[in-house]
């Protein structure tokens, strides 16, 4: 065939493949905002969820959400930003290496069942730490830990090595220079990682349902004692989350407006994930060009 | 590509004060070897360029005296600076590389402001002195012949400079640590010749207070401002004299092809 033609029709063809993709994606969100965003209102979003009667809010569950999501960044930002610079910068290329890459692979390819139903039996059962918000936090760093150690690594790897010779060459030691060099220059792309990897978590339902519970106890937003079981910020109360909630008004609720709560909530959820997306562009756009003074 | 004799060698004999010697250097990539037997000895406020094709092992060389191929490379045989062999594994590389700085062939500021890019390195190194560091900034940056380019704007980033400028930067970030040594490796190959030719002067007006070893592929440029010259061939030392006598009576037959273009 002409080669000119071959490029058109394969121009086509990619277009027609790419066109398909965004409009699904508008329908899908498009298709949620415009059934949920009807439902949202202010006493919606400030308001206990209710089991029978209808009315009933999702304040509970976007607090739940958010905690959990926190709670899980403090568990696994740490371990994956350990991860990622002992990959990038220390790790020889070696079977250790190899083994501890292909781990992390088969890691973020779990599916998020399995870790819950891991995490149930681990977590809840043996180590007796019952339907928790620690539990669903623990579970979530199993499924987020791959992911953001890659993100990390690859943020890492895009430094040019030329700034961790410049380092090196001033005397530095190699730890100075990747944590004062090195990870700041990196930092736009870890930031936009940890977001990104937030929305993924804000949205799991699978790996909390045995984890972090189906049920949402009412707490007291006043009682700052984490000790207390009444108390909002206590770990170790069940915290059925937004995502949580959503599956479980659509599978058994009895309330007359389940339908309008589900819808409702939805767009919640798709709205804080945008959120969260398009944040993460601002932010790590904002910051790269903050520090690298780009005019 | 004619094979030459690497028996066949002439290095000159020197007996003032040095300010770092290699005896007998051997440097290895796994099984493939860079760098065979090299003793050199470098004059102390002097201008040393080392020359030779690309691949002949001038950068392997340069990356020795400052410990830069700790992990990449095995480094045998001694370094002898200040009377101690920098290249015994006990030394402490940290300070040896404070004592003798480096500058690369493509420029690499940090990501941050100009001022910090030339004070990070003081502040990690305990100088927290407001006026000291003031000082510094002022006294490297004037060194560097960039002060009066950029003396107002010390706080934007280094990265809006020129390549020529960002250059001169990492000359000024590497002497404000004050080395005894300044290693360049092919420090103006990138940049246009304005800029090149105030990177000449500002090597010529450091070695007043240190010593420059120089890493370049123009013979008018090694000829032009060092003292001494260095031809390197396939990882063997084959000529090292004054500059002067490489370039107009070169002894050994590999540097007259070299140097006259009539090689390989
Ligand atoms: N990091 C490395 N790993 C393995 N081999 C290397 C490495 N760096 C250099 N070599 C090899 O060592 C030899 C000498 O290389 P070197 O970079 O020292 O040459 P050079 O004289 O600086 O060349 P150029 O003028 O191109 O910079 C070459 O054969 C090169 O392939
Ligand atoms: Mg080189």
């Amino acid at each position: 065939m002409h080669p000119k033609r071959t490029d058109k029709i394969a121009t086509g063809i990619i277009y027609t493949v790419v066109f398909a993709v965004v409009a699904i994606l508008v329908f899908l969100i498009g298709y949620i905002l415009v059934n949920g965003v009807p439902d949202i209102n202010w006493h919606f979003l400030t308001s206990q969820a209710q089991s029978f009667s209808a009315g009933g809010g999702i304040r509970d569950q976007l607090f739940n959400s958010l905690y959990l999501l926190v709670l899980t960044l403090i568990i696994s930002f740490p371990i994956a930003m350990g991860a990622g610079i002992y990959l990038a910068e220390y790790a020889k290329d070696n079977w250790i290496t190899d083994i501890i890459r292909t781990s992390i692979e088969v890691l973020s390819s779990l599916p998020s069942v399995v870790v819950g139903l891991f995490g149930y039996l681990l977590l809840v059962n043996q180590l007796n730490m019952g339907f928790s918000i620690l539990s669903g936090a623990i579970a979530l760093t199993f499924f987020n830990l791959p992911l953001l150690t890659r993100n990390i690594e690859e943020s890492l790897n895009s430094v040019p090595g030329l700034q961790k010779e410049a380092g090196i060459s001033l005397g530095l030691s190699d730890w100075k220079t990747i944590t004062k060099i090195i990870v700041p220059e990196a930092l736009p792309g870890i930031l936009t990682g940890v977001i990104l990897s937030s929305g993924r978590v804000f949205g799991e339902a699978a790996a909390l349902i045995y984890t972090a519970g189906q049920s949402a106890p009412s707490v007291s937003y006043t009682n700052w004692n984490i000790f207390d079981p009444s108390s909002f910020l206590n770990p170790m109360r069940p915290a059925e989350t937004l995502a949580v909630h959503i599956w479980k008004v659509n599978t058994e609720a009895v309330t007359p407006d389940a339908h309008a709560i589900s819808s409702g909530s939805s767009a919640v959820l798709i709205i804080v994930i945008l959120i969260f997306n398009l944040g993460a562009r601002f932010i790590g756009n904002h910051i790269y060009k903050k520090m690298t003074a780009a005019k | 590509m004619k094979t030459y004799d690497f028996d066949d060698k002439y290095i000159i004999n020197l007996d003032s004060e040095m300010a770092i010697e290699t005896d007998n250097i051997q440097v290895s990539y796994g099984k493939n070897q860079a760098i065979f037997n090299t003793s050199l000895k470098f004059p102390r406020f002097k201008i040393i360029s080392l020359i030779g094709a690309s691949g002949s092992g001038k950068s392997t060389y340069l990356r020795c005296l400052n410990r830069m191929n700790d992990k990449i490379a095995t480094v045998d045989g001694k370094i002898m600076y200040r009377n101690v062999d920098i290249n015994d594994p006990k030394t402490n590389v940290y300070e040896v590389r404070k004592h003798i700085g480096m500058v690369f062939q493509r420029p690499n500021p940090f990501s941050k402001s100009i001022r910090e890019n030339i004070e990070f390195a003081l502040k990690e190194n305990g100088i927290r002195d407001k006026n000291e560091l003031d000082e510094r900034v002022e006294m490297s940056l004037q060194d560097a012949a960039l002060w009066e380019e950029v003396k107002d704007e010390l706080d934007t980033s280094a990265l809006a400079l020129s390549g020529g400028q960002q250059q001169r930067l990492c000359i000024a970030r590497s002497i404000a640590m004050k080395p005894d040594i300044l290693l360049l490796d092919e420090p103006a190959s990138a940049l246009d010749p304005i800029s090149t030719s105030k990177i000449e002067d500002t090597v010529q007006l450091l070695s007043k207070n240190l010593t420059v070893i120089i890493v370049t592929h123009n013979m008018q440029q090694a000829s032009r401002i060092s003292d001494y010259t260095a031809f390197f061939h396939m990882g063997h030392i084959i000529e090292y004299n004054e500059t002067r006598k490489i370039f107009t009576k070169p002894k050994i037959k590999a540097t007259d092809d070299y140097i006259s273009g009539d090689f390989g």
